[in-house]
């Protein structure tokens, strides 16, 4: 992921995968906020036919409402794309780049997520 | 021409009369671009922005008068375009080019007049007041109102199309209401004698007195009512007050006092081009008078905007010549059709006639003398065959070898003529002139649903009478071009909400993992299919629906079991039944509400709503109102919301049963009934209706001996009277009813469907319900009634099921990995109460209480 579209944070650069909340917060096929720095992350743990869970990170922020309730959405699947259904004004943003299906100017915020034994990380660096 | 030079020849145009032509005109002239070369200003002398007269009766039945407006007012927001309202044009001076209002002067290049009719009122000794009244505007309507106020009876002078309009709008104020025509039948013109026979039968079945060949003469004091109306002939008749509805006048006042030359029987003196007698000035609508006529409709007057309007955009105008007067119409609910050469006039002219004296129904098809041709028909009764008499008229269709079978009844109902039969240039809507061809190019431009058909074409959108011949134009032309109505509910399934219903049923299928393995695509879902499995699942099982396979459909709302409002906080909605809540009661949500500091409001369901709570709080908040005794109150579902009641018999003195009863009862049974969309229930103790039953979804009226049933109401965006379901009931078989209502209604309705949209989707309508629920024609009824008693029997306070659980509570964090509540949530206090912060206000907020 690109230098510019990653969170700046008060942590060291150097520092590339963060540890944000424990594994059994996460909901699977639904979402959970992690306060990290002072930035809002939504977390999703979406079941795959494959049977292991993917996982995505996303802006809580919703860019149409300047409201953090994108974590409180509802996950779907459009035309082969995992999406996250903002709860206000019900436009879909892709998981996996955070594009808007709707209105290509908008964009949520993604970073590289995994789990790491018990814990969830996602990559700051 | 350049952008500069346009500038330089900006004209003004002045349009007087602000009726529906005279709107319709301005609309007209938006749409052709005349803001680009006139400054409009356009003179009502009502108060009113122009409203639909065709309906004008509907505002005694409940709309007002922003309801029966035909804009919105952002149409007289256009730059360059000034409404004047309440202002009437006082004087025209053609040598100066000016109009002279009370407010001043305008000058004007191009001026149009559009000043419409008044009602003629015959010059009758003692008519003054009361016993002068009139039917024409809504301050007419007013006026009528308050007349009725302590009045019995009302009488309306004139039976043709407006004096029965009038009628019942008395008969809608409470009035026995008699007709007095000086004609030996009703509605001479529309009518032929049978016709004004059959329709004056049903008139009178409906308690409307007819009286026939009556002239009055004087009015003066009564006995038993207020004036007494004296008739040639020693006859007369007694009543509170007098419409006079005997036919209208063109008003020309203005065109008399500037000397525009005027018909002779009246109105000002147009061409085919709506000129008048000088070139500057037009005239439209019932005002003008071409070849002599006025044309009292509005599908002539709309006709001559549209021609006004191009001429003055430099745009091809199609010339007037006169105007088809057929007419389509219900009038105190009863069908009257008239379609051109009504009596038969025309030289060779032959009648085919059906009479059925046992239902007061009539029918006339009038044939050329060739019998090819159809030239007229009349219509009591059954409007069912205006539509294909009116093509085969308009459209010259060759009739067919037996043509009395367009008027004869038919087992399947009347007959039709396929909309393939006609040709590209047949009118659909003569309000707006909509052919098909012009539908076909709607549908071939993109246009694939009715409504955008409507919006893109105006099709359907004047009188309305067109509606169901424009859907089957529709339908036919898109299965014509192969599309196929996909009605499957997402990408995920190609099922319709009912067949899923029946699915889950059918199959016992308890969970979006097996729905969507056995007869979906993929595993996901949407933000479409989940919820409306979700609901389905619900309505049939009635499971907690914070069970963990449960809580990843439902939207927000549902998963929080709150309203989640703009700035991302929540409201709470603790239930209370039939609107009764103790001191105690009402105290515990006062405490709580300061506790929390959430604002607090009355609903419109006699619940109080608590707003401004963050997620982590929720949990906290309902354990308090629940030790206070209160559950959810469902205000985030699709489900049952509120049972409103009046006081009923306990406290009122007209209450005839205890209507808070009735209403804990039913409140209580279909609390957590999930469904298609929300439900919404009043219970009123008596007929005065305090409860306001009859918007709601189920509504139950109090009679002497027991309830009356009613259903399918609704409030909101497009109101809906409910409708008399069932009369006099006990208890238990008002409930028995309500269960299989409701049950039918989940069973069969789409996705977000409320049960009025439902009722209008029904094949076979009200009585089609009643089959099935009454008389239980599908033997469905013991199932329905077995499926509601199981959602009752599983009951459960979602919140208080959730708080017994801390992994369900888990979900209820604003963040998983830190205590805090949402720094980006800001207040403002208005009104002694906090609300969101607005964006400008957000810098205004100071340090400390961003910190919160």
């Amino acid at each position: 992921m690109s230098q510019a579209n990653a969170l700046t944070m008060d942590m060291p650069q150097t520092q590339a995968w963060r540890v944000v909340c424990a594994r059994q917060d996460l909901v699977l096929n639904s979402g959970v906020v992690a306060l990290v720095g002072n930035t809002q992350v939504a977390l999703f743990h979406v079941a795959s036919i494959s049977g292991t869970p993917q996982l995505f990170a996303v802006e809580n922020r919703d860019p149409v409402s300047g409201v953090n309730v994108i974590g409180r959405g509802l996950v779907g699947s459009l035309a082969g794309d995992l999406v996250i259904a903002s709860p206000l004004y019900k436009q879909h943003y892709r998981l996996e780049d955070g594009t808007c299906l709707e209105d290509p100017a908008l964009k949520l915020r993604t970073w590289p997520a995994r789990l790491a034994g018990d814990v969830v990380e996602i990559d700051v660096g | 021409m350049n952008t500069t030079a346009a500038l330089h020849d900006v004209q003004t145009l002045i349009v007087v009369g602000n009726g529906m032509v005279g709107h319709h005109c301005v609309e007209q002239l938006i749409a052709a671009g005349a803001l680009e070369r006139y400054r409009i200003h356009v003179f009502g002398e009502e108060g009113q922005r122009a409203y639909d007269r065709v309906h004008l009766s509907e505002y005694f039945g409940g709309r007002d008068a922003e309801s029966l407006a035909l804009s919105d007012a952002s149409l007289y927001e256009h730059p360059g375009l000034t409404l004047h309202l309440g202002v009437p044009v006082l004087e025209i001076d053609r040598n100066r080019r000016e109009v002279i209002t009370s407010k001043g002067c305008f000058a004007y290049d191009k001026l149009v007049l559009a000043t419409g009719s008044y009602p003629f009122v015959p010059p009758i000794e003692g008519a003054e007041g009361h016993s002068r009244l009139v039917y024409r505007t809504l301050d007419d309507l007013d006026t009528i109102r308050a007349a009725a106020h302590q009045a019995r009876r009302g009488v309306v002078v004139g039976g043709g199309l407006l004096g029965l309009e009038a009628a019942n709008a008395l008969k809608s104020l409470g009035l026995e209401a008699h007709v007095v025509e000086f004609a030996p039948r009703l509605m001479p013109v529309q009518l032929d004698d049978f016709g004004g026979a059959a329709l004056k039968a049903r008139i009178e079945a409906l308690g409307v007195g007819v009286h026939l060949s009556r002239a009055t003469q004087s009015i003066s004091a009564g006995e038993e009512y207020r004036y007494r109306m004296n008739f040639a002939g020693d006859e007369c008749l007694e009543t509170d007050l007098i419409v006079f509805s005997a036919g209208i006048r063109p008003q020309d006042a203005l065109a008399r006092q500037c000397e525009l030359a005027l018909g002779p029987r009246g109105g000002i003196a147009i061409d085919e081009h709506c000129r008048t007698s000088d070139a500057d000035i037009f005239a439209i609508g019932e005002c003008a008078a071409w070849n002599g006529s006025v044309f009292g409709l509005v599908a002539p007057g709309y006709q001559m905007a549209r021609n006004v309007a191009a001429q003055l955009c430099d745009q091809d105008a199609e010339p007037f010549f006169g105007a088809d007067m057929s007419t389509k119409l219900k009038l105190l609910g009863v069908d009257v059709g008239s379609i051109g050469d009504a009596h038969g006039a025309l030289t060779g002219a032959r009648s085919y006639r059906f009479i059925d004296e046992a239902t007061a129904t009539y029918r006339r098809l009038v044939v050329s003398a060739d019998g090819k041709q159809v030239l007229g028909a009349v219509l009591v009764g059954d409007n069912s065959y205006y539509d294909t008499l009116l093509q085969y008229a308009q459209n010259g269709i060759k009739l067919p070898a037996d043509p009395s079978s367009l008027i004869l009844p038919h087992s399947e109902g009347a007959p039709t003529l396929g909309v393939d039969a006609l040709p590209a240039t047949a009118t659909v809507c003569s309000c707006h002139n909509v052919s098909k061809g012009a539908i076909c190019s709607a549908i071939d431009s993109g246009c694939t649903d009715l409504a955008g058909i409507k919006a893109c074409t105006k099709a359907a959108t004047g009188c309305g009478g067109c509606s169901a011949l424009l859907k089957s134009v529709f339908e036919h032309e898109l299965t014509a071009r192969g599309v196929a109505v996909d009605k499957g509910l997402c990408e995920h399934f190609a099922f319709t909400r009912q067949e899923l219903y029946a699915l889950a049923r059918v199959e016992n299928i308890e969970s979006f993992e097996q729905m969507i393995a056995r007869h979906g695509k993929g595993h996901v879902g949407c933000d479409i299919c989940k919820p409306t499995v979700g609901s389905i699942l619900a309505s049939c099982w009635n499971k907690p629906i914070m069970d963990p396979s449960l809580v990843p459909l439902q939207d927000t709302n549902d998963t929080f079991m709150a309203n989640m409002q703009k700035n991302g906080t929540y409201s709470v909605v603790p239930r209370i039944p039939a609107g009764e809540i103790t001191p105690d009661g009402l105290i515990a949500i006062g405490a709580v509400a300061k506790k929390y500091d959430l604002y607090t409001k009355i609903t419109g369901g006699q619940r109080i709503d608590l707003f401004g709570a963050q997620l982590h709080e929720l949990p906290d908040i309902w354990a308090e109102l629940i030790a206070a005794g209160f559950e959810t109150g469902h205000a985030y579902g699709k489900s049952t919301r509120t049972v409103k009641s009046c006081v009923g018999s306990t406290w009122c003195r007209y209450g005839v049963q205890d209507s808070v009863q009735m209403a804990l009862t039913i409140e209580d049974r279909y609390k957590g009934l999930r469904s298609p969309h929300k439900l919404k229930f009043a219970v009123s103790g008596c007929t005065r209706e305090c409860a306001e039953a009859q918007s709601k979804d189920i509504g139950v009226i109090a009679t002497e001996n027991g309830w009356n049933l009613y259903v399918c109401g609704n409030g909101g965006m497009r109101p809906r009277h409910a409708e008399l379901f069932a009369t006099d009931l006990d208890d238990e078989t008002l409930i028995r009813y309500i269960d299989r209502v409701l049950m039918f209604y989940i069973r069969t309705a789409d996705k977000l469907q409320r049960t009025s949209v439902w009722r209008e989707s029904l094949e076979g309508g009200l009585d089609y319900l009643k089959a099935v629920v009454i008389d239980d024609s599908l033997g469905l009824a013991a199932e329905l009634e077995d499926q509601m008693q199981l959602v009752v029997d599983r009951y459960e306070c979602e919140w208080a099921n959730a708080l017994k659980s801390p992994e369900k509570l888990k979900r209820f964090r604003t963040f998983v990995n830190d205590k805090g509540a949402d720094p980006d949530i800001h207040f403002v206090k208005e009104r002694s109460q906090r609300r969101p912060a607005r964006a400008n206000e957000l810098n205004l907020i100071p340090v400390a209480e961003i910190a919160r």
